[in-house]
């Protein structure tokens, strides 16, 4: 039981999906509790992990290998660090909060409707586990298909133009992904001489320079796609907006982690001289500060709710990528922090779009203003949604920003002058939003009755603001769960970064105590 | 030779002679035994019994090659030899014909054309891939060959009464007459250069000459175009599309899985065999083939509308993926040939499956609009065709993805990196294509509410293929290890 607690956190959802599929189609309160329970039971069993895992330890915990197809070396090799541990309480906790919200938000073939999210939630969770690349490919392809069908069945107006494009979009950088695990492969056994996919054994290999840097390039489009990254963005806005609420709080909060994860996960620690590489470095947050800046002043620019809340992701996720790619503790540990925070404002975000749709079929931001006087509560539940994603202090967004900048400062002044170009500006399209949607007199009449928040609602909420305002007011265990994994990572990019670094004023991992001060 | 037929020539021919003599019990028995109509589906009983004694004698051979520790049994002087290769492509035609057998008697019905000979046919091509598969002598190989491709001919025009099956009969048969022939003329200039109709001594007489003797050029474009038609890669599958359109779809079904399996491994018998010294000449022609074969299979079958020639269209791209394990042509290449004809078999058949299921008294369920909405009446048929499809694409955890995945790092082994890189790209396009189905299947509104033409035999099979498609994908190993024993060496 111990040993194979990771196993029980990815199977839950899976086991609850193969019973949902006995349950009679026709009795949907049935479906619904029961897709509630399992979902529930999927948040409750990997809470454990929190306690189990044990932050002083060096690698990864809680390792799982059994041999899956020897004859080509794969592994079912599940394990878990400071990195992996957030991700998957983000993921087990997101996807239930999506599926309790959507109780009253869809109505038909609800079996099949909350069979695809369980069937997900197994994959994603798998994504984050794994560490043999061959299971990781598997479960990354699985999040795909059930992400089809919940855009292209349950969507929007252009849903089915959106789903292909989502699921062309990602397979074909994934498969050249695949290209590039492949040619690690080979390589491991050319100079080890037996064939595996386990990352450890990966990560003995000395390639040269030039081929890690194709490998990277081939990841890159993997991963920059999922992110999404400029300039492979354009099939976000899209997917968002046709998908229904549950499935743009998935997307936003936890699928595109996957790409941000790859990076840390597998493109640094497995090619750690091709991410050194000016070129490859200054391509990367360059590209992170396009986003950054054309995410937000997108967003400025819309008239539609939902996709507002889309371009701020590519923004945000732009903040992501800067921290990883400047390459020092702060920065990566910023941009894990980032990735949760991001997880939790956006979904809150997008949940709040839901409700207003759920209850006007609109997102126009023009129909709408002055809910403040009719939603009290909802107004207040947004707020600090908004306030979070804008960084305020206090509120999550402003720990992981404010150690990104940290970072990219460290790295280089410029980059973070830039960021905080975008941080300006993402306070300017939330901060607008929020005036023009809930401040005021209530300006159409059709809003003039709207029901405020209902308990089910609340309770969706409740969890993400609790955990927006820990991770807001006392983020230190967040920052000693990550401190390892996060030294490990920058150790093996930049051989020796500690000891040089200890001399130096800054960048020791010592400062990271120093990001809690500011936080209170 | 000093003796006509030794106990060893037995051994290795039985199964043949078993399929051959059930084939033709099949013929006499048909018209002695079942007058009507509705008796015959009791023939695929003599088809079940057929495949179950040779399959005996397969097994028979497969364990006597692992007691003796040898790579191969010849017979009749070198022109028949049974080796892992053999044994592996002999499995999967057997599968296929058993499959194939039991999900058509309900089809036949409704097309009004149940006859006994159809049975019979399945049987006599099957004996004709069992040579194509286990022949090392020209002439063997091109009597299998042909044996084979008279009993599809037949099987194709089998809906008399059907202009589209005439039609599609007549065209395959002018193709593969001429493809037969210019396969045959190839043969006749390998013999005039080695005085044998041997594999094994052709291949060294062709190895013994210069690269640019023309005649060596001459033979191996002759033999290679005749080879390309049969498995029908572009530029030479024009015939595919039309006769797989026109043809009773469980004909088509046999025909894109079994022969298709056939021709590929007589295709390789004789590109690794007599061949094989001219790979510098024909690796570079083979890579642009198939990558026209992905080229021309994925685009055209972007724009069907006939859901029957989209698979035949993607079942061209799949040639292409396949001759990509031959262009690689080192261990792991072959083996991808072996593990992707062995996945084609079960994903392809699975797919026409549940085509044939769409074929009802009043309707042709061919059009992909007649899959629409075939979620709501019945989704257990709509999760299989999922599953079909995503493994056709090469999704994982589907059998698909096992087969591509040989076929990519074959090609990365050999630093095809080009290669790889287009080869991986069109399964994204192969996928906008599968999801048109899925897409009609799962979003579309309910075509007809007339319920699907199921029987026993097609749920049975449909079971088996689902199964093997997933299981393949989940749990590859023992496949694996079969297709590693039978790689030829």
């Amino acid at each position: 039981m111990n040993e194979h607690w990771l196993s029980i956190v990815l199977f839950t959802p899976l086991a609850g999906m193969l019973v949902l599929l006995l349950l009679p189609s026709s009795n949907k309160t049935l479906i619904k509790i029961w897709a509630n329970v399992a979902g529930l039971a999927g948040f409750l069993v990997s809470l454990p992990l929190v306690f189990r895992f044990d932050r002083n330890a060096e690698g990864f915990q809680m390792v799982e290998k059994v041999l899956w197809i020897p004859s080509l070396g794969v592994h079912y090799l599940l394990g878990i660090d400071g990195i992996s541990l957030l991700l998957v309480l983000l993921t087990t906790l997101i996807g239930f909060l999506a599926i309790l919200s959507s109780w009253s938000a869809v109505e038909e073939r609800l079996k099949q409707y909350y069979a695809m999210f369980l069937l997900q939630q197994t994959g994603m969770i798998g994504v984050f586990l794994a560490l043999d690349f061959f299971l990781f490919y598997v479960f990354w392809e699985v999040v795909l298909v059930p992400m089809y069908f919940i855009i292209g069945v349950w969507g929007g107006p252009r849903k089915l133009y959106a789903a292909i494009k989502f699921f062309l979009y990602t397979l074909a950088g994934s498969v050249l992904m695949l290209l590039g695990i492949l040619t690690l492969y080979f390589q491991h056994f050319r100079q080890f001489g037996f064939y595996t996919f386990e990352i450890s054994e990966l990560m003995k290999l000395q390639l040269p320079v030039e081929l890690q840097q194709w490998v990277f390039w081939a990841f890159f489009l993997g991963f920059a796609i999922k992110v999404p990254m400029f300039p492979f963005h354009t099939w976000l806005p899209d997917a968002h907006v046709e998908a229904p609420t549950a499935g743009s709080v998935v997307l936003a909060s936890v699928l595109l982690k996957m790409g941000t994860y790859g990076f840390l996960r597998f493109s640094l620690p497995l090619l750690p001289q091709a991410s050194i590489t000016p070129a490859i470095v200054q391509t990367l947050v360059w590209l992170s500060i396009v986003a950054i800046l054309y995410g937000a002043l997108v967003s400025l620019m819309q008239k539609d709710w939902k996709k507002l809340v889309a371009y701020s992701s590519v923004s945000h996720l732009g903040f992501c990528t800067l921290g990883i790619f400047a390459l020092n503790p702060n920065g990566i540990a910023g941009s894990v922090i980032q990735q949760v925070n991001h997880g939790i404002s956006t979904g809150m975000l997008f949940l709040i779009v839901g409700i207003v749709y759920e209850r006007r079929h609109t997102r126009e931001i023009k129909e709408y203003g002055g809910l403040a006087h009719v939603m009290p509560i909802y107004s207040i539940v947004f707020a600090f949604a908004m306030l979070s994603s804008a960084g305020l202090p206090l509120l999550n967004g402003f720990i992981g920003e404010f150690t990104i900048l940290q970072g990219a400062f460290e790295a280089n002044r410029i980059w973070a002058a830039c960021a905080v170009l975008g941080i300006v500006l993402g306070a300017a399209y939330l901060l607008w939003l929020y005036q023009r949607t809930m401040l005021g007199e209530v300006t159409n009449e059709k809003n003039r009755h709207l029901p405020d928040l209902n308990l089910r609602e609340l309770a969706v909420f409740a969890p993400l603001i609790a955990w927006a305002i820990w991770i807001g007011v006392y983020p230190k265990p967040y920052f000693e769960v990550l401190e390892k994994p996060v030294a490990q990572i920058v150790e093996r990019v930049r051989p020796g970064y500690f000891n040089s670094a200890s001399t130096a004023v800054v960048t020791a991992p010592s400062t990271l105590p120093s990001v809690r001060g500011g936080a209170q | 030779m000093s003796q006509y037929y030794t106990a060893t020539d037995h051994f290795v021919l039985v199964p043949a002679i078993l399929l051959a003599l059930f084939g033709i019990a099949i013929l006499l028995f048909d018209f002695l035994l079942f007058p009507l109509a509705r008796q015959r589906k009791w023939l695929i009983l003599f088809v079940a019994l057929g495949a179950a004694f040779s399959g005996g004698a397969f097994y028979r051979q497969q364990a006597f090659l692992a007691r003796n520790a040898i790579d191969r049994i010849t017979a009749f002087d070198g022109a028949l030899v049974i080796d892992g290769f053999a044994l592996f492509f002999n499995w999967v035609f057997l599968a296929a014909s058993l499959i194939v057998a039991l999900v058509s008697y309900k089809y036949l019905e409704i097309e009004d054309e149940h006859r006994g000979e159809y049975y019979g046919l399945i049987l006599l091509a099957n004996c004709g891939m069992f040579f194509l598969a286990a022949g090392a002598d020209l002439v063997t190989l091109f009597v299998g060959l042909e044996l084979m491709a008279v009993c599809f001919y037949v099987m194709v025009g089998f809906l008399r009464s059907d202009k589209r099956s005439n039609e599609a009969a007549l065209k395959y048969l002018l193709l593969g007459a001429f493809s037969s022939g210019v396969l045959v003329y190839g043969f006749s200039v390998l013999y005039g250069i080695s005085g044998s109709t041997k594999l094994a001594d052709i291949a060294g007489a062709v190895a013994a000459r210069p690269h640019d003797d023309p005649l060596v050029l001459l033979a191996l474009v002759t033999t290679a175009v005749g080879l390309l038609f049969k498995i029908s890669a572009v530029p030479f599958h024009m015939w595919a599309p039309d006769a797989y359109e026109g043809a009773p779809t469980t004909v088509t079904a046999y025909l894109s899985v079994a022969s298709k399996a056939a021709s590929f491994a007589f295709l390789v018998r004789i590109f690794m065999g007599p061949l094989a010294s001219l790979r510098d000449l024909w690796e570079p022609a083979l890579a642009v083939i198939a990558v026209l074969s992905m080229t021309v299979g994925n685009l055209a079958a972007i724009t069907q509308s006939n859901v029957k020639r989209l698979l035949a269209y993607s079942s061209i791209s799949h040639a292409g993926y396949i001759l990509l394990g031959l262009v690689a042509g080192n261990e792991t290449g072959i083996q991808g040939v072996l593990v992707y004809v062995l996945v084609y078999t079960f994903m392809n058949l699975g797919a026409f499956l549940v085509l044939i299921a769409l074929r009802r008294q009043e309707l042709l369920g061919e059009h992909v609009d007649d899959l629409s909405g075939l979620v709501h009446k019945s989704p257990g048929y709509a999760f299989l065709m999922l599953i079909f499809l995503l493994s056709l694409a090469g999704i994982p955890p589907t059998a698909g993805f096992i087969g591509k995945y040989f076929i990519f790092l074959a090609l990365i082994q050999t630093q095809h990196y080009w290669l790889a890189v287009v080869a991986t790209l069109y399964v994204a396009v192969a996928v906008y294509y599968y999801f048109r189905l899925v897409r009609s299947m799962f979003t579309g509104v309910l075509a007809d509410q007339v319920p699907l033409a199921t029987s026993f035999g097609l749920q049975v099979a449909l079971a088996v293929t689902g199964v093997l498609t997933l299981a393949i994908g989940v749990y590859p190993q023992p496949f694996l290890s079969l297709a590693e024993i039978s790689v030829l060496r």
